[in-house]
């Protein structure tokens, strides 16, 4: 075992490492972002079918990708949080679920605009967009529990519940195009025998996945840090006053 | 260290439990959960003239009729067929070859009368060329070529 991830549970090593590696983490979110998005915009050939219109997938797919992504990494928090009382592990769930939420969204819309002149409709309520939908209602569940409550461990604890429960959503988003028949085109990346994208779109597609992936990390450094933060200006409130 | 132990294992199995409810739940609802139905489902599984529902498959290859504002054409899963008759504007992606799904009614003579009707892309992309050269080539059928 290379890395022991308990040491990081300590909130001011994570905090050291966290500001090591923020500056690189955000260089490459801008670089990625903006070598991504030209040549998907620009450089890429357009689809023999969907024309012009097969652009949107360069934001849509990826954004897609990170709104799974970030919500296994909440669950795996979450579960981290209620076996181990890591402090940090509740924070780093409850700080990355607006992102999440964010990139869920935005799959969505794209999804939707890219539905109405490709399909015919911006939404159907078939199996792979209603469980994103529902993943995108989780993430608003997850921060309206954090708000409701007063106490932090209860909060905490109760958050960490909701979203693992709801982990069983993600694969049914990933499957739901092979267990049922959806309007939903099936995987054209993550497939058994290879991507069904020809280089010249599936390039660009996976560099915007890399620059969603460094944009989460350098958006999640920042508010971890302010969720640290946070938490201790809390505990040094609680002890003056008890004082 | 055994406290830690308990909450993993009891964390573990209630997921667990979770998993196995979810997968009970999602098999049994699979009759609602599919958004369409295939020409073979329909010829295994009649749906009476007049309830509405959603049929899927492909457009098949030189079915397609234009009369004005109505277009008929058959949508097959290549073992069976059923002809659809619609109204209206049909989106760009709809070609003769190419994944469709029609919402509507069947009448007493086994027509399908669609109300609405989307295309349904697959999961291939690839410039313009590289379609030519395989068509070309004859490894593969573009669909919707024409």
């Amino acid at each position: 075992m290379a890395i022991d991830f308990h040491k990081y549970a300590n909130p001011t090593r994570f905090l050291r490492l966290a500001s090591a590696v923020f500056p690189w983490v955000t260089g490459a979110a801008v670089l990625l972002l903006v070598t991504g998005l030209y040549m998907g915009l620009f450089v890429a050939p357009e689809d023999y079918q969907q024309g012009e219109t097969v652009r949107i997938m360069f934001v849509h797919v990826p954004a897609a990708w990170m709104g799974m992504s970030v919500y296994t990494m909440m669950a795996v928090s979450a579960a981290a949080g209620l076996i181990w009382k890591h402090p940090v592990a509740d924070l780093s769930a409850k700080a990355a679920a607006p992102i999440g939420a964010c990139f869920t969204l935005l799959a969505l819309v794209t999804g939707a605009l890219w539905g109405q002149p490709m399909w015919g409709t911006y939404w159907v309520w078939d199996a792979r967009l209603t469980s994103m939908l529902i993943l995108l209602f989780l993430y608003l569940g997850y921060m309206a529990l954090w708000g409701s409550f007063d106490d932090h461990s209860k909060a905490a604890r109760a958050a960490a519940i909701l979203v693992l429960v709801g982990a069983i959503n993600i694969p049914v988003i990933k499957f739901s195009v092979d267990w049922w028949n959806t309007l939903h085109q099936p995987a054209s990346v993550a497939t058994l025998d290879g991507p069904k994208i020809h280089g010249s779109i599936l390039t660009p597609l996976l560099v915007m996945g890399a620059a969603y992936m460094m944009l989460f990390l350098s958006v999640f450094i920042i508010r971890v840090k302010a969720e640290i933060m946070d938490r201790r200006l809390q505990i040094m409130k609680i002890s003056q006053l008890q004082e | 260290m055994t406290r830690k132990k308990r909450r993993l294992y009891t964390l573990l199995a209630g997921m667990g439990v979770l998993g196995v409810a979810a997968a009970l739940v999602l098999y049994s609802f699979e009759d609602s959960l599919v958004f369409f139905h295939s020409p073979s489902d329909l010829a295994e599984k009649p749906v009476p003239a007049g309830r509405s529902f959603r049929l899927g498959g492909l457009v098949e290859e030189g079915s397609v009729e234009k009369d004005g504002v109505i277009i008929r054409f058959r949508v097959t899963d290549l073992a069976e067929s059923v002809p659809v008759t619609y109204r209206g504007l049909v989106p760009d992606l709809f070609r003769e070859g190419q994944g469709v799904v029609a919402e509507g009614k069947l009448d007493e003579n086994g027509l399908f009368v669609a109300s609405n009707v989307l295309a349904k892309h697959d999961e291939n992309y690839m410039p313009p060329e590289v379609a030519e050269s395989l068509r070309d080539a004859g490894h593969w059928q573009p669909e919707g070529s024409n």
